[in-house]
């Protein structure tokens, strides 16, 4: 039996029909601020001399510069995507700067410039270990380097290597040539290529065998600079039988122009390793009325290379101008597991297009799939995901749910579920539902004595109780704050 | 000086006129019911003593302690005193009862300037009302009326009454829907609350509420006016040869 199905099914509802629910939608992004700090980067425009000079700074082996060139010349080939449900500005690449760094380069820990401990410090994430957050190891990004990564020394002792990507080339080279790459290959789309040839920094994970991450391990990436492009890229690799649980965090200041962000993240699990990856993305979202923000293109995706391993995402995104993101799994062992846990939330006039891809390769793999959007404003979110079962995927099981909130009248939710199911054997199971949060929930909270903002964040804090559940605890909290503030002022 | 004075009160919803110059007093400490045919405006009424959205009110005035009720806006009428029993309790997915419940309580208390209850505190007091209210906490542990029966989400209402401890309790068709065992649990935790502070306001259709909470006052509402007032035995009659014929003679 072969048999797919494409459907979609789109709704636009109201909440009230007031006229301050569609002016008040102002929200507070408090990351907004920027950092003064002596910067040294490159001019902007890009061509093959742009990656050379990128790779010499970094001080690559040929290798690697000749595998960013390589990258480089597919992605000339490449037509940009426009298949999502997105409407994009047309983005000049020659405009941006594709490397920015503090002037005082990459140092320990200790020597870091202390306004850039200042920003982080004014983010939350303070990168002084004794006040560091208990048990999360942190690797900062700013612009286009690593500046810090905290408990290096405690991790090592485990066995465990996690530095910035720059690093990792000049120290783990073979490691990195062995699995940069793998699971996404440099010519997989056009931001993937385009990240391959120029990006800067990002952080490098490896779990040896048998391992168990001492520490909930965390990057936070900051772009700082005007007219630059971030452009990181992770990989973390768990050997067989190891478990790490990984978080990234990224901000921006607010700017009128938008910016690009285009990462692409790396996931490799071996036989019986665990990796949970969990994403607060809070990128600046533009203002009321759409203008500026980031635009972010990611690529993420992870391979459940060996038997009985597992890989869990977990994301809430609440920044970003135009989000265009589909964290993936490959379940190419047989009873591998994916998961991916996701709360979308848009606003003014912010673009979401994301989902996720399972693909089941091995037998008895199992994925499953919360994704909640909730869009208010006159946002448009949409949620994008493929359940591929191959032939071979003998006894294969998927459940996927996906649940949009809708906040006003003039935001617009979509569901678009793709399946290809080529083994008869394998089960494929899709809920959806479309809600609004009602007159009668609200006045049901209000005759309480809550009052309406309480009550809207409450009701929101429930659609996404599935979803928060699998966050590290710290950052649960974290997440439903964040969605508080970008909340702010959505109900008039 | 009256808990609640409701003068001439005329309310529209959706541009119909349904209450039509009702008026009625309630002191502390009294049980009122307001009994009446369907479409005489008895949910109405709840609804705009609890400021519900959509019910606009073209003449009259209600007062609550000496304050114009009307110009409240719902979370402050609640932190005034006033609850409304719902007659379809709302369902919020995934928004814990006690969460929900504590911060009602706490926002209520923050605005009448009372310092909050921490969660030690709350359940106490949380455990304390579920011993008078002989309801199970497991109901505590699950979503606000999230697959809740329906003797249930009554009921979870009345608890939330004993914790939120108004002044003026309305009740809007609490005995609705409720099989005898239901009703006679839901009376008890009503007949516990009573106390000479508090004034209830109970909607209903039938009289056999009444049986189980006897009340001081039962008022007739027919189109949009309290048409008969009387004590509990107007229930018993109203029992005996309904509604019609009803409001005869009654002062407008």
């Amino acid at each position: 039996m072969n048999s797919s199905m494409i459907n979609e099914s789109s709704a636009t509802t109201t909440l009230r029909d007031n006229a301050e629910v569609a002016e008040a939608l102002g929200r507070s992004y408090t990351a907004g601020f920027v950092t003064e700090i002596e910067m040294t980067g490159l001019p902007p425009g890009l061509n093959e001399e742009t990656v050379r000079q990128i790779s010499a700074i970094k001080q690559e082996p040929a290798w690697m510069t000749e595998w960013r060139l390589e990258a480089y010349r597919h992605w000339l080939t490449m037509p940009k995507p426009d298949w999502a449900k997105l409407n994009i500005e047309p983005i000049d690449y020659q405009a941006i700067s594709y490397y920015a760094a503090p002037k005082a380069g990459p140092k320990s820990l200790a020597e870091v410039d202390p306004a850039l401990l200042e920003t982080y410090e004014k983010l939350g994430i303070p990168l002084h270990e004794r006040a560091a957050l208990a048990g999360v190891a942190v690797d900062a990004v700013f612009d286009s380097v690593s500046v810090g990564t905290t408990f290096r020394k405690q991790l090592a002792e485990a066995g465990v290597l996690f530095c910035s990507m720059s690093e990792a080339i000049r120290e783990y080279p073979e490691i990195v040539r062995q699995y940069l790459g793998s699971v996404v290959p440099t010519g997989d789309n056009f931001f993937a290529a385009l990240n391959s040839a120029v990006f800067s920094d990002g952080s490098f994970v490896f779990i040896p065998k048998g391992v168990r991450c001492p520490m909930e391990l965390s990057t936070y990436f900051r772009i700082n600079a005007q007219n630059t492009g971030q452009f990181e890229r992770t990989l973390i690799v768990a050997e067989e039988g190891s478990h790490v649980s990984y978080l990234e965090g990224c901000t921006a200041p607010k700017r009128d122009e938008n910016q690009l962000h285009a990462a692409v993240v790396e996931l490799v699990a071996l036989e019986k390793a665990q990796i949970k990856y969990s994403t607060v993305q809070n990128w600046y979202p533009g203002d009321e009325n759409g203008v500026g923000g980031i635009y972010n293109f990611v690529t993420k995706r992870g391979d459940c290379r060996g038997d009985d391993s597992k890989i869990s995402w977990t994301q809430v995104e609440t920044g970003s101008a135009i989000t265009w993101k589909y964290p993936s799994v490959v379940l190419r062992g047989d009873r591998s597991v994916g998961e991916f846990y996701s709360v979308a939330l848009t606003h003014h006039y912010q673009q979401a297009d994301t989902g996720t891809k399972m693909i089941h390769l091995g037998k008895y793999t199992k994925s499953k799939i919360v994704a909640k959007g909730i869009s208010a404003g006159r946002s448009s979110n949409s949620y994008r995901g493929l359940v591929k079962m191959e032939k071979g995927a003998e006894g294969a099981r998927n459940y996927t749910q996906c649940d949009s909130l809708l906040i006003g009248k003039k935001c617009g939710a979509h569901t678009f579920p793709y399946m290809e199911v080529k083994n008869p054997t394998a089960i494929v199971e899709h809920e959806a539902t479309t809600s609004k949060i009602s007159d009668d929930q609200m006045f049901y909270c209000r005759s309480r004595g809550i009052s309406e903002e309480d009550a809207v964040s409450m009701i929101v804090d429930g659609f996404c109780k599935q979803v928060f559940r699998e966050l590290p605890m710290e950052f649960a909290v974290e997440a439903k704050k964040l969605l508080e503030v970008s909340l702010e002022g959505a109900v008039g | 000086m009256n808990m609640l004075k409701i003068e001439n009160l005329h309310a529209r919803v959706e541009g119909k006129e349904i209450l039509k110059g009702l008026s009625l007093s309630v002191n502390a400490g009294e049980v009122h019911a307001i009994m009446g045919p369907n479409g005489a405006g008895k949910s109405t009424l709840g609804n705009v003593l609890s400021g519900r959205d959509g019910y606009e009110v073209t003449a009259g005035s209600v007062t609550y302690n000496g304050v114009d009720l009307l110009a409240l806006e719902p979370e402050a009428r609640a932190a005034a005193g006033v609850f409304l029993a719902f007659q379809y309790p709302v369902e919020i997915p995934g928004v814990n009862n006690t969460y929900f419940l504590r911060a009602a309580f706490n926002a209520q208390r923050k605005a009448r300037g009372e310092k909050e209850f921490d969660s030690m505190q709350f359940l106490k007091l949380v455990r304390e009302k579920l011993k008078v209210m002989q309801i199970s906490d497991e109901l505590l542990h699950r979503a606000v009326n999230e697959g809740f029966s329906g003797g249930e989400k009554k009921r979870n209402e009345i608890f939330q009454m004993a914790v939120l401890e108004p002044q003026l309790a309305i009740l809007d068709e609490t005995d609705s829907g409720l099989d005898i065992d239901a009703l006679k649990h839901v009376a008890d935790g009503v007949n516990a609350l009573r106390s000479p502070d508090r004034a209830f306001l109970m909607i209903t259709h039938y009289q056999r509420l009444l049986d189980y909470v006897v009340p001081d006052f039962v008022h007739v509402l027919a189109d949009g006016r309290i048409v008969e007032s009387g004590d509990k035995s107007l229930a018993l009659k109203l029992e005996e040869h309904g509604y019609a014929g009803l409001g005869e003679g009654a002062a407008a």
